[in-house]
């Protein structure tokens, strides 16, 4: 088990450091890229440009330059972003809750959904009620999050705004801590879209499990003993199938923390870890982009590390004796 | 004569598949009694395990369809409703099946999944169900048995998995044991192990057994009565003496020439069973076997031969060959050796 | 009679008398029987075809139905309907009566969906549009099946450093969120002045390869891995053992043993790639980190329709239709094919 834990972090820092030079090197290794010109606004003088690359260490060589970074990101801590020239940290700590706050209720609502469709289709399986369930979630897996959530808008805000979903307010976001009410408002609909990809994917992946395991011959012994449908069904078949399932939650979960729902962030004007590390990558924010880009891999390896730690649990097959 | 514990009347089975309809089973009718141990012996696809699924109503597959009689204790097992079947199943008929590996479930421990069975059928607190699977390890032969009851499937050998197995068919007591090819995946000294774990139990739990296997050598010690299929249907059928020792149809021959002997002086040739089964989709006309019988001739292309009693009391075989004939020529198959120096 | 017959004058025999079918068929032109019977996988693919073919022919839409070039700026430009001269930009007729809005659907060949924010035909626009993003789509789709194909023949056949060495680049690429890779590779190409300048070769900024080449690149890892780990379990396959007995040379094993069993595995990954690609793109262009103007794609349209979404919602509807549709086309042409080509599930059967 220590073992195990140590091998993990020594991964995890290895992630966080390739990634991390990586991005460092697309951004400031690509021939033609020049941050000191964007930062220096419309129609620089030679001067400012070369007064802005001194003032932000960008006339060092390259690898002084990723170490000074590393060095103001976690020692010293007093990052500052190019783009607002305030400090980095504090703004994607406070970018953090919304984040958390979109991608942990959305996840509540699709693992539910999920669950609900896929078991009920593979139960129904012969009844129209499966291909119905199963085109469902082919549609929401076809339709970009991004149009979805515009959609939603134009019917919450615009059409209907006036009768059904006239309690929808403005898009933006509310501290939880501040009003928990409009917390819960304003991201009901952000919820609902972000989730109707998810849904649709992981009901068919449930399906596609649960069939599969329905053949295996442990289940055909469960049925041999004379139990009921339904424990055969709960115990054993979705108990296997469940295996898989997390597995994929975790990565995907990981990732959406990480700064992946920076579609659902953009269009709901929620100000999250995604739509911050989207606005740094396009205004070349190296400092931002290099904080974020930390952050994700931090939370990426650490969701793919629980995926691994919830799977032994799950599957005794594979603990280490 | 008491009444039989299972009967089976004319069983068909069918499967539609894409390439038409399959006949897995096509006129089945046997008994088995209290107490007895019947083997039934076949290649794959001879429909053995078809219809001893269809007899715990284990057959998932929506395409299926069933004509015929299954009696068990004289109720028509057909007929039951699904929760009554459910309590037929484990209770008084259980079944143990080919791949021990994979026939137990790999996330729960053996002790769990003995008691689930215990509390599903019996009305015991969880104390006694672990009790009482503690006691049915060491039964079969599972050394330390209050200790490995909290161990998953795959921390067991595939011998013991198979004990496992047995374990939780014989937890409730059932009547009958079906047990579908229970040695094929395992080595033979653990097989005879297990035979003769089987052989133990029958008489200790004094429950009838169903033995279905390919080797007429597993059933040789076991069995009272063997069943010979082929092709989805019954080819021969008598007690022990009789199958080994005046078999009818040409078939048992060569299953009896495949079995690998230890006994016989010289060292022989095993005799195959050229060609393949026929399709169970488009039976040939005649009889099943004759495009694989070395003693065909002209009726057998005609006419199909019905399973009746020829020599013996009990001992049915479905061949058109007169008995003296059959008698004369069977030692080529079973015997080449023997027939040749003789 | 022989004791001994030879097989295959037993199999002649039993055919001759069963007069059942005993004709081999080859695992493919099963899959395709299956696959024809399938007919919603056949419809999803029919429309899509049409998608393609109706996206394609967006030039001659322009020309001879809308009579317009949906990449000018019509800002001050009118039209005829219904005998009327009517302005393309109008004055308040917005929700808050302030400003100008473009003219709204007129269900007729002219500005059949209405104009956009310059006055451009919005139904040629996604004509237009689709060509685009179909041609990245499925150029960066197959791009990363080739690519995929390739690495993942010479990984898993050759093994070793090799396979070692891909293998680890190919994590590496993947242990990137996919976001995160598009949005840096993206960013970083569009916003290089001259645009991608290899030397030999200069892409400009709104050429439409850069986005081809950046998705492309980016799900390369997705499909490297089952082809690799098919490879692998292949290599060790009896025929395969065989063959090398017989003598045969690597890259005859390859491309006679190993490259038409891939070949299944990719193929049915090839639609759902495309419909991840599509996708990835409309999200890249909607950034505004995708295809560039001039250019147009489904994607771009969408995000000009963002500021007239209350107004003239159909600017941002009408694409997002289109992606759906051919999404969802794809999806559902590649859940056939991948049962055509592995059926496993039990149907009811009729």
């Amino acid at each position: 088990m220590l073992a195990f834990t140590v091998r993990r972090l020594v991964g995890l820092v290895a992630v966080m450091f390739a990634l991390s030079v990586l991005v460092f090197l697309i951004f400031f290794a690509t021939p033609g890229i020049d941050p000191a010109r964007q930062m220096a606004g419309r129609n620089p003088s030679p001067d400012t440009i070369k007064n802005i690359r001194h003032e932000f260490g960008l006339d060092r060589p390259l690898p002084v330059r990723y170490a000074l970074m590393m060095e103001h990101m976690f020692i010293s801590r007093d990052l500052i972003s190019y783009g607002s020239h305030t400090r980095v940290v504090p703004q994607i700590i406070s970018a953090t809750p919304v984040t958390l706050s979109l991608v942990v209720g959305a996840a509540v609502l699709w693992v539910l959904f999920s669950i609900v469709f896929g078991v009920a289709a593979a139960v129904l399986r012969g009844t129209f009620f499966d291909p119905l369930l199963m085109v469902l979630a082919l549609i929401g897996i076809s339709m970009p999050v991004f149009w979805l959530g515009e959609v939603a808008n134009l019917i919450t805000q615009d059409k209907l705004h006036g009768s059904v979903f006239s309690w929808v307010p403005p898009p933006g976001y509310t501290p939880l801590t501040q009003n928990p009410w409009q917390w819960f408002l304003h991201l009901l609909i952000p919820w609902l879209t972000l989730s109707v990809l998810y849904i649709g994917f992981y009901a068919r992946v449930l399906r596609a499990n649960l069939i599969e395991t329905e053949n295996e011959d442990y289940v055909r012994t469960a049925r041999a003993k004379g139990i009921s449908e339904r424990r055969v069904l709960l115990r054993h078949t979705l108990r296997t199938s469940m295996i898989t399932f997390v597995s994929l939650f975790g990565l995907d979960f990981g990732v959406l923390v990480a700064g992946g729902a920076l579609l659902t962030e953009v269009v709901f004007g929620l100000p999250g870890v995604g739509q911050l590390t989207y606005n740094s990558l396009t205004g070349l924010d190296l400092p931002v982009i290099m904080t974020t880009v930390v952050y994700a891999a931090f939370f990426i390896t650490l969701a793919s590390a629980a995926v691994d730690l919830v799977y032994a649990w799950l599957d005794p097959r594979v603990r280490p004796t | 004569m008491a009444e039989p514990l299972l009967e089976v009347e004319d069983l068909k089975v069918s499967f539609r598949t894409e390439d038409g309809i399959v006949h897995a089973v096509d006129g089945v009718s046997f008994t088995v009694a209290e107490g007895e141990v019947v083997g039934i012996v076949g290649e794959s696809g001879s429909g053995k395990s078809v219809t001893m699924l269809s007899v715990m109503r284990l057959i998932t597959d929506p395409n299926v369809s069933y004509e015929g009689e299954i009696r068990y204790k004289g109720r028509s097992l057909m007929a039951l409703s699904r929760e009554a079947m459910r309590e037929v199943r484990g209770e008084e008929i259980a079944m143990i099946f080919q791949d021990p590996m994979t026939s137990l479930n790999p996330v729960y421990k053996i002790g769990w999944q003995i008691e689930e069975q215990l509390r599903e059928h019996t009305k015991v607190s969880k104390g006694e169900a672990r009790r009482r699977s503690v006691e049915l390890l060491r039964q079969v032969g599972i050394p330390n048995a209050a200790e490995r009851i909290d161990d998953y499937p795959h921390q067991f050998s595939g011998g013991m998995r198979q004990r496992v197995m047995i374990a939780l068919a014989l937890s409730c007591n059932p009547d009958l044991l079906i047990a579908d090819e229970p040695t094929t995946a395992l080595d033979v000294t653990i097989q005879a192990q297990i035979l003769e774990l089987i052989k133990n139990l029958k008489t200790e739990f004094r429950s009838a057994v169903v033995l279905i296997t390919h080797d007429l050598g597993v059933v040789a010690d076991i069995a009272d009565r063997i069943l010979v299929m082929y092709a989805g249907r019954i080819v021969e059928e008598g007690d022990k003496e009789q199958i080994f020792y005046d078999p009818q149809h040409p078939y048992t021959w060569g299953l009896l020439g495949s079995i690998a002997r230890l006994d016989r002086p010289k060292p022989r040739r095993l005799t195959a069973i050229a060609g393949q089964p026929p399709s169970l989709i488009n039976r040939p006309r005649g009889c099943n076997f004759r495009p694989r019988c070395p003693q065909a001739f002209e009726r057998c292309r005609r006419e199909e031969p019905q399973l009746t009693q020829k020599v013996g009391d009990g001992h049915l075989d479905a061949c058109h060959l007169p008995v003296e004939d059959k008698r004369a020529r069977r030692g080529e198959t079973i015997d080449p050796a023997l027939a040749e120096s003789a | 009679m022989a004791v001994f017959e030879p097989e295959a004058e037993v199999a002649i025999r039993d055919a001759e008398e069963t007069g059942g079918d005993v004709i081999g068929r080859s695992p493919w032109a099963l899959a395709g029987r299956r696959l024809v019977r399938n007919k919603l996988a056949l419809a999803a693919f029919v429309l899509f075809l049409l998608i393609v073919a109706v996206s394609f022919a967006a030039p001659l839409y322009a020309r001879h139905v809308a009579h317009t070039d949906p990449f000018v700026s019509n800002l001050s430009g009118s039209f005829q309907q219904n005998g009327k001269t009517v302005q393309v930009i109008q004055q308040g007729t917005g929700k808050l009566g302030l400003g100008e809005t473009p003219i709204g659907p007129t269900w007729q060949a002219k500005y059949l969906l209405g104009a956009d924010e310059q006055g451009r035909d919005v139904a040629a626009r996604v004509l237009y549009g689709g060509r685009a993003s179909l041609e990245i789509g499925i150029g960066s789709a197959a791009l990363a099946c080739l690519l995929a194909t390739v690495f993942g023949l010479i990984a898993g056949f050759f093994g070793g450093w090799t396979d070692s060495f891909l293998s680890r680049a190919m994590d590496l690429v993947w242990a990137f969120p996919v976001y995160l890779l598009a949005i840096s590779l993206a960013t970083v190409l569009l916003t290089a002045p001259n645009g991608l300048d290899l030397g030999i070769v200069r892409v400009g900024a709104s050429s439409l390869w850069i986005p081809l080449l950046i998705i492309g690149l980016i799900y390369v890892p997705y499909v490297y891995r089952p082809v690799r780990g098919q490879v692998l379990s292949l290599r060790q396959k009896e025929f395969v053992e065989a063959a090398i007995a017989q003598g045969a040379g690597s890259f005859r094993l390859i491309f006679r043993e190993i490259l038409p069993n891939v070949a299944s595995t990719v193929i049915v990954l090839l639609p759902l790639m495309i419909a991840t690609t599509i996708l990835t793109e409309s999200a890249l262009s909607y950034l505004s980190i995708g295809v560039q103007a001039p250019q147009a794609s489904w994607g771009t349209i969408i995000d000009d329709g963002q500021a007239l979404l209350y107004t003239r919602p159909w600017v941002a509807i009408a694409p997002g239709i289109m992606i759906v549709l051919t999404v969802l086309a794809l999806n559902v042409f590649g859940d056939g094919l991948r049962d055509a080509l592995d059926p496993r599930s039990k149907v009811r059967m009729k």
